[in-house]
């Protein structure tokens, strides 16, 4: 599935936070948007979710253009993975009762398989199945959270800083996850994060965002070798070089 | 020595049992640059808060030493504690947000502060509070003074709290993940700014972070905690050499933009290493 | 039997839906079970509902049979409770007043909790002009003083039981809407209501399937506690004569009616409060350990 995203605007209550974003994303490529608080980036992931009716400009998947209101078969297709794993999952609803809800919207058959499926896909074991998000670790609920995205069997998954919330060593095992299932089911993603190096892990393409203009999209490979052009890029990727790696 | 700390346990007690959270922690620290790392669960706040004495009562804590300056914390009435916390240690938290008031201005915080300490009169007191912004390179001490926290960024309100905690000229600081809730920008000025200070001043440093390569540039030693114990302790500088699994595995699993991998390394936990 | 139920309800890794509920109730159970003040206030309820529903078999007399050579007479082995000023037995009169009055509490709490707090959910997912106009309403029953407005509303029908039921209730559900209303404005804006919005349900599912439940806990707590001032705004209705009717025993108005002889005969007044008071606090405690037993954090 295709992403075109033209001059994407978009305001909470008359203030522009987002000033005119484009970007194109490949079917089955990765896309990346790095930014700082308020730059405007998980703005632009929730307005392409459906998430947000406020914006103006053209966000199209498949060549086709988005209605300001979506309707549920779009959910089939593009689903999103949240931040915080402690505030993204019902706190009085077990993951079973989690994970059937978008079947039971869409009323998809033999639920329970797609349950059991969807588990094993992210690594957790069906005794989870029954069990409330409190009684699981960080890493544990944001892979319930990835489920939850996958059994819609989307094309797109939009990740809003799905690991900036863990440990590092549970982190890794995330972006892992999250690598071999692009892999696996030829998924397109579209993520947004404050730390350059895990996005050029997961990216090929990397849009820099500040103060709601998207100005710089260039490859992971130039950001590595320093072919950046605007300031803000290059202050990110100093930083990065320098406090990233051990003194 | 500041701080010295021998074989400290914390445990709490709760109805299904007794949960132990420090399992023999020993640290010591002068007038030195310590950071202590670790992921969550790994006792680094509670270490911290017990030396404070920050705990909730129904805590458990034993040590064989745990002592300030000499002072031993395990005995010391709530009096003493006031003397020693906010005075002669400042705590410098997480998020800024929660620490001030929100009700009165920035200036009158660090003025009242800088009061309790040292007395004189409102006048002094606020002119003393706009030195100390500008001590903590606020570019423009006046207005930020005049400010209210939910004006400021929260950037800014690391740097006032920070000025706060330098009223009563402190000889130790205690920095829990300072800048875990700011942008990366904002956190390598803040680090730098307590990694400035405390060493112009002569004072020792906490450093409590998760983030172990971003500590090992602003602390002349780092302590590696996992699951209530000190894994490792080694010069920062010589972090790259680390040798035990842990460190490593700690350092081999975060991403790199300058040394790309095709797949990140999992940490595989001993249990051995808990022995 | 218990056993294996036991550990079959508390196993940690239930492997279907069904036994991960039972569990879950279970779990409930165990801990009220473990929360004395929430144990006494449970017992004390199921007593009175014992007592109300069997009151024909433990009556010693017909609550409605006068006996005016023996008015306001004092406790003793033929009256337990004593009689009232028209000689009737005030223990048979206590029992089958428990049915008017538990049943009115009862009557008023299903029909007031469930509106409260569909409008106060309703007002707070959707925002803007749709909680406008439903505040706005809400504001003008909160504004009314009470019990005028139950009254002018009991008058307006014809005096009796069911009327004061539904004046009650006209009264009673803005506090609900308004604490739903709040609860539900802390969690529209989290990520997990955001998550079902992503999976193309409707506005309504999400509203009563998943906000709804949440708001509960505190509903029940706040309902428990007003349970008391239900019972009062029955008494003073009855008092006016436009709750029950006589002879049909109630217990505000047998306190109501009582309150000429309360330096005299004092028991004729005390019997049925001591039920209200007993019954008021029993629905405070039951009230505060369910909050506690409810989240499943504590479990």
């Amino acid at each position: 599935m295709t992403i075109e995203i033209d001059n994407l605007r978009i305001s909470f209550v008359g203030r522009e936070v987002v000033k005119g974003v484009s970007f194109n994303v490949a079917k089955g490529a990765s896309f990346g948007i790095v930014g700082e608080s308020g730059s405007g980036k998980s703005t632009v992931l929730r307005a392409m979710a459906g998430l947000n009716n406020d914006w103006s400009g053209r966000i199209a998947f498949s060549g086709e253009d988005a209605p300001l209101f979506r309707p549920p078969a779009f959910f089939r297709k593009v689903q999103m993975v949240f931040q915080d794993p402690y505030g993204s999952l019902h706190p009085r609803q077990t993951i079973d009762r989690i994970l059937s809800e978008l079947p039971l919207v869409h009323g998809m058959d033999n639920i329970d398989d797609r349950i059991a499926k969807v588990l094993s896909a992210v690594a957790l074991p069906q005794t989870a199945r029954f069990r409330y998000p409190h009684q699981l670790s960080g890493g544990q609920r944001q892979r319930v959270a990835i489920a939850r995205a996958l059994i819609a069997e989307p094309e797109v998954l939009l990740l809003d800083e799905p690991t900036s919330a863990l440990d590092v060593s549970v982190q890794a095992e995330i972006l892992n996850l999250l690598a071999d299932l692009r892999a696996e089911r030829n998924l397109t993603y579209v993520m947004v994060s404050h730390n350059l190096s895990v996005i050029t892990h997961l990216c090929t393409e990397v849009g820099v965002m500040i103060d709601g203009h998207m100005v710089e999209q260039v490859t992971a490979e130039d950001l590595r070798l320093g072919n950046v052009n605007h300031a803000h890029t290059r202050e990110l990727r100093s930083l990065s070089v320098e406090l990233e790696e051990p003194a | 020595m500041l701080v010295d700390i021998q074989n400290l346990k914390i445990g709490f007690k709760s109805r299904t049992g007794f949960h132990q959270a420090v399992k023999g922690v020993s640290l010591k620290l002068g007038t030195e640059k310590l950071g202590i790392v670790g992921e969550s669960g790994s006792g680094k706040s509670l270490t911290a808060r017990a030396l404070m004495k920050l705990l909730p009562t129904q805590t458990v804590i034993e040590a064989d030493k745990l002592e300030f300056d000499g002072i031993d914390i395990r005995s010391a009435s709530e009096k003493q504690m006031r003397t020693i916390r906010g005075k002669r240690a400042g705590f410098i938290l997480q998020d800024p947000k929660y620490s001030l008031n929100p009700v009165k201005t920035v200036g009158s915080q660090v003025a009242e502060a800088w009061r309790t300490h040292k007395g004189g009169s409102k006048r002094a007191a606020l002119e003393a509070a706009i030195n100390l912004l500008e001590m903590v390179k606020i570019r423009d001490p006046k207005k930020v003074a005049a400010s209210y926290p939910h004006e400021v960024s929260g950037g800014m309100g690391q740097r006032v709290m920070i000025a706060m905690m330098l009223a009563p000229d402190p000889e130790l600081l205690i920095a829990d993940e300072p800048t875990s809730a700011l942008d990366a920008t904002v956190q390598a000025e803040i680090l730098r700014l307590i990694e400035e200070l405390v060493s112009e001043r002569g004072m020792g440093l906490l450093l409590i972070s998760h983030d172990l390569p971003l500590v090992s540039h602003f602390c002349d030693r780092v302590a590696v905690m996992y699951a209530g114990h000190v894994m490792e302790e080694l010069k920062a500088s010589d972090l790259l050499s680390a040798q035990h699994p842990y460190t490593r595995g700690l350092l081999n699993c975060m991403p790199s933009l300058m040394h790309p991998k095709e797949r990140l390394p999992v940490l595989t936990r001993d249990p051995e290493w808990l022995k | 039997m218990n056993a294996t139920f036991r550990n079959w309800a508390l196993d940690e890794n239930p492997s279907s839906r069904r036994q991960a509920a039972w569990g879950n109730w279970y779990r409930i159970w165990l801990n009220l079970r473990g929360n004395a003040l929430g144990m006494i206030g449970l017992t004390i309820i199921a007593i009175f509902i014992g007592i109300a529903i069997f009151a024909p078999l433990l009556a010693t007399h017909d609550p409605a049979m006068q006996d005016l050579g023996n008015r306001l007479a004092a406790p003793s082995a033929l009256h337990w409770f004593g009689t009232d000023e028209l000689g009737r037995d005030i223990y048979s009169r206590l029992l089958y007043g428990g049915r008017v009055t538990l049943g009115m509490v009862i009557a008023v709490v299903v029909l007031v909790a469930p509106i409260g707090l569909a409008i106060g959910c309703i007002a707070g997912y959707f925002g803007g002009i749709v909680d406008t106009i439903l505040m706005r309403i809400t504001d003008i029953f909160l504004a009314f003083p009470r019990l005028v407005l139950a009254l002018a509303f009991v008058a307006a029908l014809k005096p009796g039981v069911e009327s004061a039921i539904l004046a009650i209730a006209l009264t009673a559900w803005p506090p609900y809407a308004r604490m739903a209303r709040a609860e539900t404005l802390t969690v529209r804006g989290s990520d997990f209501i955001a998550a079902y919005r992503l999976t193309g349900g409707s506005s309504w599912r999400i509203i009563f399937r998943h906000i709804m439940p949440l708001c509960v806990p505190t509903l029940i707590v706040r309902v428990t506690l007003d349970m008391s001032s239900i019972i009062i705004t029955a008494a003073s209705l009855g008092f006016l004569g436009m709750g029950a009717q006589p002879p049909s025993p109630e217990w505000g108005a047998m306190i109501a009616t009582a309150k000429r002889f309360i330096f005299e005969q004092w028991w004729v007044a005390a019997i049925p409060g001591i039920a209200i008071f007993c019954v008021s606090l029993a629905f405070n405690f039951l009230g505060d350990a369910l909050r506690d037993v409810l989240d499943p954090k504590g479990n």
